[in-house]
């Protein structure tokens, strides 16, 4: 009897301590605070609904192609609108290719600037190489295709596909590998493009990601005798090896995707009976560019779209590989110090 | 006694003391080479567009709109209103996303699934091909309202704005200490009085940095805009149909053989080059001056 008594004087006096008439703040704040959690947690979800949205709907969009040609589309290169026959494969050759030689290019030149703006500049000229490097990367793309048309092509032809044309025609593999029509346009100019416009991506991940290297790991190689290059080769790379190929990827990612680069230098032309690197040839992008606006509802459309749902993978594939990887090296960073 | 290793002769390790000095010299030089590469490229391609684009550079290209092929005179008035208007509408629409979902992961979302995840796809988002977003709004608008118009033009910029300013919001909502945080607590604010009075107030600098990135990245973006705005040879405020924008209009010039539309397809890079270029060092400065 002591203790309810006790128990209800004692929830009395929480009752009158806790609320008395709330003041008209503090219950706005409260349901403030569940309105904006609300708010901002919707937005949140809306960016998850919008990957899942693009998928879907690109699947429905490419439905009636997938139904029609299903996965034998990777591997057909016949793309005839008149009788609705379509194949990828050309685009995909195209689109693939042209990465390729963008990263084989990019990647060296990268981790050569990453390794000069990390261990040999000079304090002072670090960081406007640094931002040169970062504005490189901001210029729009439709900037780097107009210039690879009308500059570098001409270019490209002139200097470097003629006299290679003049020396190997006739040789077998190399001859057929330089042939086409002089204009310099073609899978290898989209390929320089595409290297030019991803080098800052990939140079100015590098460069993030070999700072993040203990400072005591590279002093004590270099304690030890180590030249610069023995230390960046075998201390630091290792150290950073999951950052740099996370790097790599996220660059991959971009030169898969980009439109106008390639789209401008490219040719967009459906063949596939030369493997030139001179000839004129056609990626996913250029072709998505150039006829999806003219594209016949029906077939046509499905199957760019289908081509674009195959692009939109490709890179989610890239990329989540990609993110992975730096996540990997942040954990461990965290882990380190 | 255990015999203590001698170093070798100096004679005898010269061979490898050399080479490893030789790989290294090599080694840096080829570094330094990639860096004068890339410096090449960038001094290359912006002195041709600044070359050329000022040379056809007049006040025409602002008060008149774009010509029909080998015709004198003529500008880009259209396109340069159109982008403008697209650009900042999509800013518009995006940034007000980008920062609410952007405060879910810095100060609600830290841990729990759903702040992971999102971060994780919005990273994925934010070098998504443009291309694929300008037929996602493609399906979802121009295919159901049968027309190419300056909306869907604006929401597939604006879907490109938002994963932009999520990043930033969050990294720099990051940076705030969260001694202030929990002051502010201590004087018994509520969790969104804190975050709109103090962490977001004390982070602007870095947001409003994060939406003059947004802006420069979607003021060149030429792919999603192809089948949603598509282009128009007019002038027109009309949001409901085609709309010119610079990209696009590069686009078709400098593909075209007209020797006046190409050079008019190069003041438009210029313009273009110019105004991404400012927003990007004007970004930089706001954000040194405040951290």
């Amino acid at each position: 009897m002591d203790a309810t008594l006790s128990e209800t004087s004692f929830r009395k006096e929480a009752q009158t301590v806790q609320m008395p008439e709330e003041p008209p703040a503090r219950r706005s704040g409260r349901l403030g605070d569940v309105i904006f959690l609300n708010l901002t947690r919707g937005a949140a979800i809306l960016t998850l609904l919008l990957l899942a949205g693009i998928l879907l709907s690109l699947v429905i969009g490419a439905w009636p192609s997938i139904r029609e040609f299903g996965l034998r589309f990777l591997w057909t290169a016949e793309w005839d609108p008149v009788q609705e026959k379509f194949g990828g494969l050309v685009m995909i050759y195209g689109t693939l290719m042209t990465s390729l030689i963008a990263l084989i290019i990019a990647v060296p030149v990268s981790f050569g600037i990453a390794l000069f703006l990390t261990e040999l500049s000079p304090k002072w000229l670090k960081r406007p190489l640094g931002t040169a490097i970062e504005l490189l990367a901001a210029i729009p793309s439709i900037v780097y295709g107009m210039w690879g048309l009308l500059v570098f092509a001409p270019i490209l032809s002139k200097y470097v596909q003629q006299p290679l044309q003049a020396v190997f025609t006739g040789v077998p593999v190399l001859g057929s590998l330089f042939s086409g029509a002089p204009v310099g346009i073609g899978i290898l100019s989209a390929g320089i493009i595409l290297a030019i416009m991803i080098i800052p991506f990939i140079a100015a991940v590098m460069r993030d990601v070999f700072e993040v290297t203990p400072p005591m790991l590279k002093e004590s190689a270099y304690g030890v005798g180590a030249t610069t290059w023995e230390v960046v080769w075998r201390v630091v790379l290792p150290y950073t090896k999951a950052g740099v190929v996370g790097g790599i990827m996220l660059g991959l990612g971009r030169a898969l995707g980009e439109t106008m680069a390639v789209t401008f230098v490219i040719g967009n032309f459906n063949q596939l009976n030369s493997l030139s690197l001179f000839e004129a040839a056609n990626s996913i992008t250029s072709a998505l560019a150039n006829e999806f606006a003219e594209a016949t509802p029906g077939l046509h459309e499905a199957s760019l779209i289908y081509l674009g749902l195959i692009l939109f993978f490709i890179t989610l594939v890239v990329l989540s590989f990609s993110k992975y990887l730096l996540l990997q090296l942040k954990k461990r960073e965290g882990s380190r110090t | 006694m255990i015999a203590v290793p001698q170093p070798a002769s100096a004679d005898y390790r010269l061979p490898l003391h050399r080479r490893r000095k030789l790989i290294n010299f090599i080694a840096l030089a080829l570094s330094l080479a990639a860096m004068a590469f890339g410096l090449v490229w960038l001094v290359w391609i912006l002195w041709d567009t600044l070359w050329l684009g000022v040379q056809g550079l007049s006040a025409s290209i602002f008060l008149q709109d774009t010509p029909p092929p080998n015709s004198d005179g003529g500008g880009l008035r259209n396109a340069i209103v159109g982008t403008l208007v697209m650009v900042l509408s999509a800013t518009a629409v995006g940034t007000p996303i980008g920062i609410l979902a952007g405060i879910y992961l810095a100060e609600y979302g830290q841990r729990g699934w759903l702040g992971s995840v999102t971060r994780f796809i919005n990273d994925i988002l934010l070098s998504a091909p443009s291309i694929v977003i300008g037929l996602f709004v493609y399906t979802i608008i121009v295919a159901q309202t049968r027309t190419f118009s300056a909306y869907a033009g604006v929401i597939a910029l604006a879907l490109i704005v938002i994963p932009v300013v999520i990043r930033t919001t969050e990294n720099m909502l990051a940076l705030i200490p969260n001694a202030l945080r929990e002051a502010t607590f201590a004087l018994g604010a509520p969790k969104w009085i804190m975050i709109r009075r103090v962490t977001l107030k004390a982070a602007r600098a870095g947001v409003v940095t994060g939406v003059l990135l947004a802006l420069a990245r979607i003021a060149g973006e030429t792919a999603p805009l192809l089948f949603t705005a598509l282009s128009n040879q007019f002038f027109t405020l009309n949001m409901g149909e085609p709309m010119a924008n610079l990209p696009v209009t590069i686009f078709k010039f400098a593909m075209s053989p007209f020797s006046n539309w190409q050079q008019m397809a190069w003041v438009g890079v210029f313009l273009i080059t110019v105004g991404v270029l400012v927003l990007n060092i004007l970004a930089r400065v706001l954000f040194r001056q405040k951290h």
